[in-house]
């Protein structure tokens, strides 16, 4: 069986966030870790090519990027797409998501990678592809490979494939029946599972419920013409000189900072710290990441009553989700004691 | 940080490039912006042309705030 691997502008060797934007690239054989995905499956798959796109193009240009894509997949045999694996690289888990999305709608075949748990590619794709849990980052590149060749190799030689959870990839959302497993009736495993939870013992529902928590719409404001907004980013932009040591990537903290007799964020007084793409356009007009001048404009034409003195800002890459949601906690709670009346939220 | 905001009862548009991740993240108002390294902003555009973008975008989010939605909603802006 045939396996063709899509990775992005970075594990392509094309170059970092600078390289974002490029567009899809076909090797004629593998490169970069390709060549260890094609050690770890041969030989009942063989590894044919590298498809490397940046990843700003295939989330920003995907149309044309999958047309770009299809063309070149539509002259090559493979029964397996590879993409990945991204880490905990928000854009990357994306990018490999709407191709292996793609690729599996088109020509039907199986589709798998790896993100790590934290990846927003996760939630959004884990229903069409194989995702398997990776880790945080590329030092885990072999670790990561290892269960995704591993997998590939039992679909070609056509093994008995496990629930998620036994194989190691995130649950699709799929419910397979397995007729008694283990030879044992649904009515002794319920049983057994009461006795279980009489017992205080651990024990697994066979009917997991997937929890997806959503948080209902706030309330609208009534007048807009009065109401205090504050704004709050996760674009890294701060003072200049940085005076909190947010971290630039998978950031533990926040910073507050007074634009009260500021129009706009002048460039040189602030700037980006955000590791996740090329600064260069935020740091010459800050206000592109928290725009404090389209705020202070609505403000002096009445359409907003007041914008809050001080903007609260992190970084948004590599940040864990129990870290964003203590931020929120922390800001919303300043929030109401400023009697700020609603956010205006940037994020990149 | 969107969510734990809005659960405090204050209301949220969230300003972002990607919308399908704002939206499996549980943002209810969404305004989507030009790109990942400039929001609100485009250098490649005229001075004038670049406040058009932003105040149309960030216009767009506060009409968001003003208005009631029952599921997860993402505001169009003129430019």
């Amino acid at each position: 069986m045939k396996a063709i691997h899509y990775i992005n502008q970075f594990f392509g060797q094309i170059g970092g966030e600078d390289k974002a934007d490029q567009t899809p690239i076909f090797h004629d054989g593998l490169i970069g870790c390709s060549m260890m995905l094609n050690a770890m499956v041969k030989p009942d798959i063989e590894v044919t090519n590298t498809i490397v796109c940046g990843d700003n193009y295939i989330t920003n240009h995907t149309e044309e990027a999958l047309k770009e894509i299809f063309a070149f997949l539509d002259t090559k045999e493979f029964g397996i797409f590879f993409a990945g694996p991204a880490f905990m690289a928000g854009r990357y888990g994306v990018g490999c998501g709407i191709v292996c999305k793609a690729v599996k709608e088109r020509y039907n075949v199986p589709v798998i990678t790896s993100m790590n748990e934290e990846n927003p590619g996760v939630e959004e794709y884990k229903s069409v592809a194989y995702i398997f849990k990776g880790g945080r980052k590329a030092t885990f590149m072999k670790a990561d490979i290892t269960p995704m060749a591993a997998f590939a190799k039992k679909i070609a030689k056509g093994e008995e494939l496990l629930p998620a959870a036994q194989e190691g990839y995130f649950p699709r959302g799929i419910r397979a029946e397995i007729p008694e497993p283990n030879g044992i009736m649904a009515a002794d495993r319920v049983i057994d599972m009461l006795l279980k939870k009489l017992h205080g013992e651990p024990y697994q529902t066979e009917l997991i419920i997937p929890a997806m928590e959503k948080i209902p719409p706030a309330e609208p404001l009534k007048d807009l013409s009065k109401a205090t907004i504050a704004l709050v980013s996760s674009s890294g932009v701060v003072p200049v000189d940085n005076p909190d040591r947010i971290q630039s990537a998978s950031a533990q903290k926040w910073g507050k900072y007074d634009i009260s007799k500021l129009d706009n964020l002048p460039e040189g007084v602030f700037k980006t710290i955000h590791a996740g793409f090329d600064p260069a356009a935020m740091c010459a007009v800050p206000d592109r990441g928290v725009p404090v001048d389209a705020m202070r404009y609505f403000e002096k034409q009445g359409k907003i009553g007041k914008l809050y003195d001080y903007f609260y800002v992190t970084v948004g890459t590599g940040t864990t989700q129990a870290f964003a949601a203590k931020f929120g906690k922390e800001i919303a709670q300043e929030l109401h004691a400023a009697n700020v009346d609603a956010v205006i939220l940037t994020s990149t | 940080m969107a969510k734990e905001i809005e659960r405090s009862g204050i209301p949220v548009t969230v300003m972002c490039n990607l919308i399908d991740v704002a939206k499996t993240v549980g943002a209810n108002r969404m305004v989507q912006t030009v790109s990942v390294p400039y929001p609100l902003g485009d250098p490649e555009l005229s001075k004038e042309a670049e406040w058009q973008l932003r105040t149309s975008r960030v216009g767009a989010a506060l009409d968001a705030l003003a208005t009631k939605v029952e599921e997860p909603t993402v505001f169009p802006s003129k430019f």
